[in-house]
């Protein structure tokens, strides 16, 4: 037990020398380089002066020289993110503490280091750090990221009450703030005198923002219900339309010395404005990008390039004419994911998700690095007054602005708020890194601009570490209600899918309107003209026949690829012996991939009227994909290079774990819990060859392979038990005949019952002419190693076998 | 008519008492039943089956032999199916999805999440035996799955089933056999779904027919 915690520690040792190194490495280059350019000097000066003695040594050919400024910007930049990853790594091989202390904190804290070490030799920070470059390259990353990837049914269900807290909610905070610190500053023992009506409500207009990022960061490890999450998510993205504005707003009053009234209804109109022009933009970039991939199929490589330059031009187009950015770059993703992700092929579409994480991870690392190591290197100006009753206000004024938003809003609500929910959402009201680039841009014109950044930088490191902290023991304690992420039964999932279909009929049954209306208008809609238009194969969903049939063979397929290493000697025999040693015992039914395969197929075929689910997602993982839409197919090709032997041996393992065996006659008696499978090496053998569509094969297979069935519960009479058993025989035979054009997937309709022999060869599939309009994407938290397979994306198979 | 009035809003109140609506959604709801009868007294099957909406629901068949079924009454050991029901019988089956009460206690919520799920097992449970065999779970998951195809939806019931047995019955020797899911058995594994926030509707307490944009409150 010590020996991995040692190690760990070395890890993180060596990590934090090599962090040392790599700042203390820059020190040393920046020196080097005054050496490099006065040793070039003296060279130089040689060939000036005139050959007094042309004999005389001539200049000889540097062998080797070093030009740092030329690199210095790239360079510098490459080593901080790295710094910054190192950081993040070295966070997660001791996991103890991400539980307790979110990372966000654990970022800053490095950067605080980083900035004391940089301050005692008397660098300064990098000149990159500006808030342009915040604003322009950093933020839109995050929000992208945030925006793709949100959960968009709990968003749509809670958007009323979400617009509620964000507007409102920061209107109030704002002005409240603002109002109590214009009176502490009345207060002449405190100081503060000169600070002005205005400059303190647009200071107190940048602090009450409840910051996406940070929140995020803070919460993601705790499951609070579904409501409360997607609520304080969406504050923190929806607020900015209204920081905006009512940053504008002060700063452009902040100049004047009256404050009139007419500013406010003008400050009112800009908000409509910076909202709906925020939201317009972003439908129309998405839009536009959803139709453009609509012709990309023959430029596959570039496909994932259009989704991030339209979401940045979104944001750019935004912030060119001064409105939400953020609300723009939102919608657009919001807007463009699904019609996107059914256009473009199936890596792109993986690539895409990574991609868009790999740059918001960075970003966000980045950026609370660097709230750190500028909290060091900025001039301070701290007053203790000040600073305080800003702290104190944020905390109070947040606090009674929830309970007070909550009592109006929860009559509206069908789920409403109780006091433990008011009291997350208030307290993980965290504030982040957008206040700190808004608070540098603060015009210089307001004297008191140091105080104001000292300030924010307090109420920052205070929320995030303090509360940040605590609140996830907080939540524990009080005992918030938690989402139930695990969807680990069958049965759950049935019956979700039963709930819904009953509220759906008995509602139509009352006449009543609901959101399911408003939704049900809009699937309408979409599949009449927006699918058409953007769609590049817009047939209708509906075809989940052979939907289905993909689904099945993406469960062959995955059941292949989760590795199971307890068995490696000759399938038969492992298979015999094991059962007879297991016989007393029941075993373990499911593998946690056959469940999580069920869950697709229910979720994907069964009960699709009305609603369209996505599955939660976890900020540092791709989405779980459990109850999504989404599924994975791999390629034929990729299935013949990932048949190695070793994997080979794997697969037939697997065989024996897998689910139903089928036992031919006694079917009337009950074998509950036993799921043994018993295969035959010969039939393995054919299956590695990988032949396709040998009906000849399949059915001369079948004898060869004694199959039990296994059924857990008696048939009602022993009658229904036979008969039960002979439609499947018979519908089996019928499905030979079929003229399907795809041998494999047909067979594996039944591959529950029908096992192994079917599942030979669905293995390895053919290229499938895919129905349209479906999607696949990889997703999968999978522990068990497998990872994200190569996908191929079905609905161009035929085209794209020889690609990609 | 005073006295008509006066006797309409007793047994408004009564109705109410029992199923827990207000007195205002019972108007409403009652108005609706009006609708769906054609001003008759009482609904029968084909009366809800021929509401365009419920068309497309694939459990639609379900759902109107909910309202028939003498289970849901809440008068308990009556087992069997209503020919034809009442404002009174409707309303207790619409009682069943009202929504959490925002000042209910822990029992209260557990009574109310019981009753839905109780609720949701008489749907199952076709033949009223007070257990969903693996046949009644078969031919339920078969009309719903439509496209799936039978032999899915089938294995899907049998690892339904499977699941069922093997959390509540884990220490099955080898020849024993599952009956089938009882109702505690069924409370037991859906314990991971949250009902509360799902199951429910908003019932409106004005009349939906002049107010089509407001605010439902419950």
């Amino acid at each position: 037990m010590c020996g991995p915690v040692l190690s760990h520690r070395q890890d993180l040792l060596v990590l934090l020398l090599l962090s040392l190194c790599s700042s203390g490495g820059k020190c040393e280059i920046q020196k080097s380089e005054s050496t490099a350019s006065a040793s070039e000097s003296p060279f130089h000066n040689e060939i000036d002066q005139p050959q007094a003695f042309p004999d005389e040594e001539r200049a000889s050919l540097p062998v080797f020289t070093m030009d740092y400024p030329r690199i210095q910007v790239p360079f510098e930049f490459t080593l901080w993110v790295l710094l910054a990853s190192f950081a993040k790594i070295g966070f997660h091989i001791y996991q103890k503490i991400t539980i307790w202390i979110p990372e966000s904190c654990l970022l800053i804290a490095i950067g605080l280091i980083v900035g004391a070490i940089m301050h005692s030799v008397k660098e300064e920070p990098p000149a990159v750090l500006t808030s342009n470059v915040f604003f322009l390259y950093m933020l839109p990353l995050i929000v992208l990221e945030n925006g793709y990837f949100m959960p968009t049914r709990p968003f749509f269900e809670n958007v009323g009450t979400v617009l509620w807290y964000a507007v409102v909610g920061t209107l109030w905070n704002s002005i409240g703030i603002g109002l109590s610190l214009f009176a502490i500053c009345q207060f002449e023992v405190f100081g503060v005198q000169d600070i002005n009506l205005q400059e303190n409500l647009l200071f107190a207009s940048i602090i009450s923002a409840v910051d996406p990022v940070a929140v995020l960061a803070v919460f993601d490890d705790i499951d609070v219900n579904e409501q409360t999450h997607i609520v304080i998510f969406g504050e923190g993205l929806f607020n900015d339309a209204v920081t905006v504005v009512l940053y504008s707003m002060f700063s452009f009053v902040a100049d004047m010395s009256a404050f009139e009234s007419s500013d406010v209804f003008l400050g009112v109109a800009r908000f409509f404005v910076v909202g709906a022009g925020g939201l317009l933009f972003g439908l129309v970039f998405g839009f536009v990008a959803a139709f453009t991939t609509r012709f990309t199929h023959n430029a596959r490589q570039i496909e994932p390039l259009f989704v991030f330059m339209f979401s940045y031009l979104a944001y750019l187009a935004a912030e060119l004419f001064a409105i939400s950015s953020v609300l723009a770059i939102i919608t657009c993703a919001i807007t463009m994911k699904y019609y996107v992700e059914e256009n473009v092929s199936q890596r792109s579409c993986t690539t895409i998700r990574h991609v868009i994480k790999m740059l918001a991870t960075i970003s966000e690392t980045l950026i609370f690095f660097f709230l750190g190591v500028v909290t060091i290197t900025t001039e301070h100006e701290w007053n203790w007054a000040y600073i305080l009753f800003t702290l104190l206000f944020a905390l109070l004024w947040r606090g009674i602005g929830i309970l007070v938003l909550s009592q109006i809003v929860n009559p509206f609500r069908t789920i409403q708020f109780t006091f433990k929910d008011q009291f997350g959402l208030a307290y993980g009201g965290v504030r982040g890194a957008i206040c700190f680039a808004l608070v540098f841009t603060l015009p210089d014109s307001i004297n008191r601009k140091n105080l104001f950044v000292t300030a924010s930088i307090a109420i920052i490191i205070f929320t995030v570490f303090i509360q940040g902290i605590s609140i996830r023991p907080i939540i524990e304690y009080i005992n918030i209600r938690r989402t139930n992420k695990d969807l680990d039964t069958i049965n759950v999932e049935i019956h979700n899918r039963v709930m819904e279909h009953i509220v759906c009929g008995i509602e139509d049954l009352c006449g009543q309107w609901s959101h399911y209306y408003w939704k049900d208008k809009f699937k309408k809609f979409n599949d009449r003209f927006l699918r058409r238009i953007l769609l590049r194969d817009s047939r209708a969903e509906s075809s989940i026949v052979s939907l289905y049939k993909k689904l099945e063979l993406q469960t062959a397929i995955d059941l292949l690829d989760t590795p199971v290493g307890d068995l490696s000697a000759a399938p038969s025999i492992v298979s015999l012996y094991d059962e007879r040693k297991n016989s007393s015992q029941p075993q373990k039914n499911f593998l946690t991939e056959d469940v999580r395969k069920m869950h697709d197929i229910l979720s994907k075929n069964m009960y699709k009227i009305r609603e369209r689910t996505m599955a939660y997602t976890n900020k540092l993982n791709q989405p779980d994909n459990s109850r999504a839409r989404e599924i994975l197919i791999r390629r034929h090709a990729s299935i013949r290079r990932s048949l190695r032997a070793a994997s080979f041996r794997e697969m037939v393992s697997l065989f024996l774990k897998a689910t139903h065996a089928h036992r031919p006659q006694t079917a009337s008696q009950t074998v509950p819990l036993h799921r043994v499978l018993i295969l035959h090496l010969p039939a393995c053998s054919e299956f590695v060859s990988g032949e396709l569509g040998r009906h000849r094969q399949h059915s001369s297979s079948r004898p060869i392979i004694p199959l039990r069935r296994l059924n857990t519960v008696k048939e009602s009479t022993r009658a229904v038990g036979q008969s039960d058993s002979s439609p499947e025989e018979d519908v089996l035979e019928e499905r030979h005949p079929r003229g399907h054009p795809v041998a494999a997937p047909r067979k594996l309709s039944s591959e529950w019952d029908q096992p192994p022999a079917e599942k030979e060869e669905t293995v390895a599939p053919p290229p499938l002419p895919v129905p349209p309009g479906w999607v696949a994407d990889s997703q999968n938290i999978r522990d068990n190693g497998a990872g994200d397979p190569l996908l191929g994306h079905l609905s161009q198979g035929s085209q794209e076998s020889g690609r990609s | 008519q005073q006295q008509q009035q006066q006797q309409q809003r007793r047994h408004y109140e009564e109705l109410a008492h029992k199923s827990g609506f207000s007195t205002e959604q019972i108007k409403n709801l009652h108005k609706r039943f009006r609708q769906l009868s054609g001003n008759k007294e009482t609904i029968s099957r084909a009366n809800l089956d021929s509401i365009p909406a419920l068309a497309n629901n694939p459990i639609k068949k379900q759902i109107i032999d909910a309202f028939f079924d003498k289970r849901n009454q809440r008068q308990d050991d009556e087992v069997g199916s209503l020919e034809e029901i009442g404002l009174e019988q409707f309303l207790m089956v619409m009682s069943h999805f009202r929504p959490p009460a925002h000042k209910s206690g822990e029992e209260e919520r557990q009574a109310a999440r019981r009753q839905k799920l109780r609720f949701l097992f008489n749907m199952h449970d076709t033949d009223g035996d007070g257990i969903i065999t693996l046949v009644e779970y078969r031919k339920e998951l078969l009309s719903k799955s439509g496209a799936i195809g039978h032999q899915a939806a089938k294995a899907i019931a049998d690892a339904a089933m499977l699941e069922v047995a093997s959390t509540n019955a884990p220490h099955m020797a080898p020849d024993d056999f599952y009956e089938g899911i009882t109702f505690e058995h069924f409370q037991q594994i859906l314990k991971g779904l949250e009902m509360e926030s799902r199951m429910h509707i908003r019932f409106l307490d004005v009349d939906t027919t002049t107010m089509r944009c407001g605010k439902a409150t419950s």
